[in-house]
């Protein structure tokens, strides 16, 4: 069964955590990312880290400077999942705009 | 200068409690204490601070909720008290909005965690008022007060946890359509 659809905080979590990052860089860089539409609040950011860790979507890397200060990034599997939901929403958005895109106009 | 305000809120009344506690920040007074119906201000610059309160998943020294807490201190966010497993938290405004939950799915949690504490409590006092007034009642003698005192807590207990629950219900019923 595919996987169904990410939320849109997951998926811009994922789409951070190309490259490792803490827990307030991903709010900054979802902030930028979506033009500063989607705010992450920490509660549900952490949340949804610990969520993303148990299913190894996502891994934390061990920082020896300040070992509090997590940073993260993204696994094979979780780069699976994100290209497998591009796929997914590219076909929404092809729909949408087959079906509307005459109206629109 | 300290500030102390002696105020009661119910538990299902928190956001409640904490629209006042924002009103206070916005007066330019900032919560640094909580303890029993009783709160602790420090005059701050009007508007300096939002607060936001939170009941935990586990207790404050648990190593589950101290992560959590440091977690927060990372994106700028302080905890200025705590009254048991409700935590207290404040950011400053300039460091932009402050929310704990930015989606309906983690909001739904939060509400299901409070009320998972209001029943258990409710359902308590109910079974001990029942039987301490059944007792009165049966032998003339025992504890009808404290009983009917038990019955009333209970009974509301359960009307707050009603209350969370239809607020649980619109949510999940938003949950549906919007993430």
């Amino acid at each position: 069964m595919p996987n169904p659809a990410l939320t849109e905080a997951v998926y811009y979590i994922l789409l951070s955590l190309q490259e490792p990052l803490h827990g307030y860089g991903i709010i900054q860089n979802v902030d930028k990312l979506s033009g500063g539409r989607v705010r992450l609040a920490a509660g549900t950011l952490y949340g949804a880290l610990n969520t993303l860790l148990d299913k190894g979507w996502i891994r934390a890397l061990e920082n020896e400077a300040d070992s509090r200060k997590k940073e993260y990034r993204i696994t094979e599997a979780g780069l699976d999942v994100l290209k497998a939901e591009v796929r997914r929403l590219r076909e929404l958005l092809e729909n949408g705009m087959r079906i509307l895109g005459e109206e629109e106009r | 200068m300290r500030k102390i305000v002696k105020k009661w809120f119910w538990v299902w009344e928190f956001d409640k409690e904490e629209q006042w506690l924002n009103e206070m920040a916005a007066k330019g007074l900032a919560l640094v204490g909580v303890g029993f119906c009783r709160y602790e201000f420090e005059e701050c610059v009007p508007g300096e601070y939002q607060v936001r309160l939170e009941l935990l998943e586990n207790q404050l020294q648990h190593a589950e909720s101290q992560q959590y807490i440091r977690f927060l201190e990372e994106t700028g966010v302080e905890q200025v008290g705590n009254y048991f497993r409700w935590v207290y938290f404040r950011k400053k405004t300039a460091d932009g909005p402050f929310d704990l939950y930015s989606d309906l799915e983690s909001r739904i949690k939060h509400l299901k965690r409070i009320i998972a504490l209001v029943l258990p409590i409710s359902g308590a006092n109910l079974c001990i008022g029942f039987s301490n007034v059944g007792n009165a009642v049966r032998t003339g003698i025992g504890l009808a007060n404290v009983g009917y005192l038990n019955l009333a807590l209970g009974l509301l207990g359960c009307f707050g946890a009603w209350k969370l629950s239809k607020k649980r219900k619109r949510l999940e019923a938003e949950a549906q359509i919007f993430e």
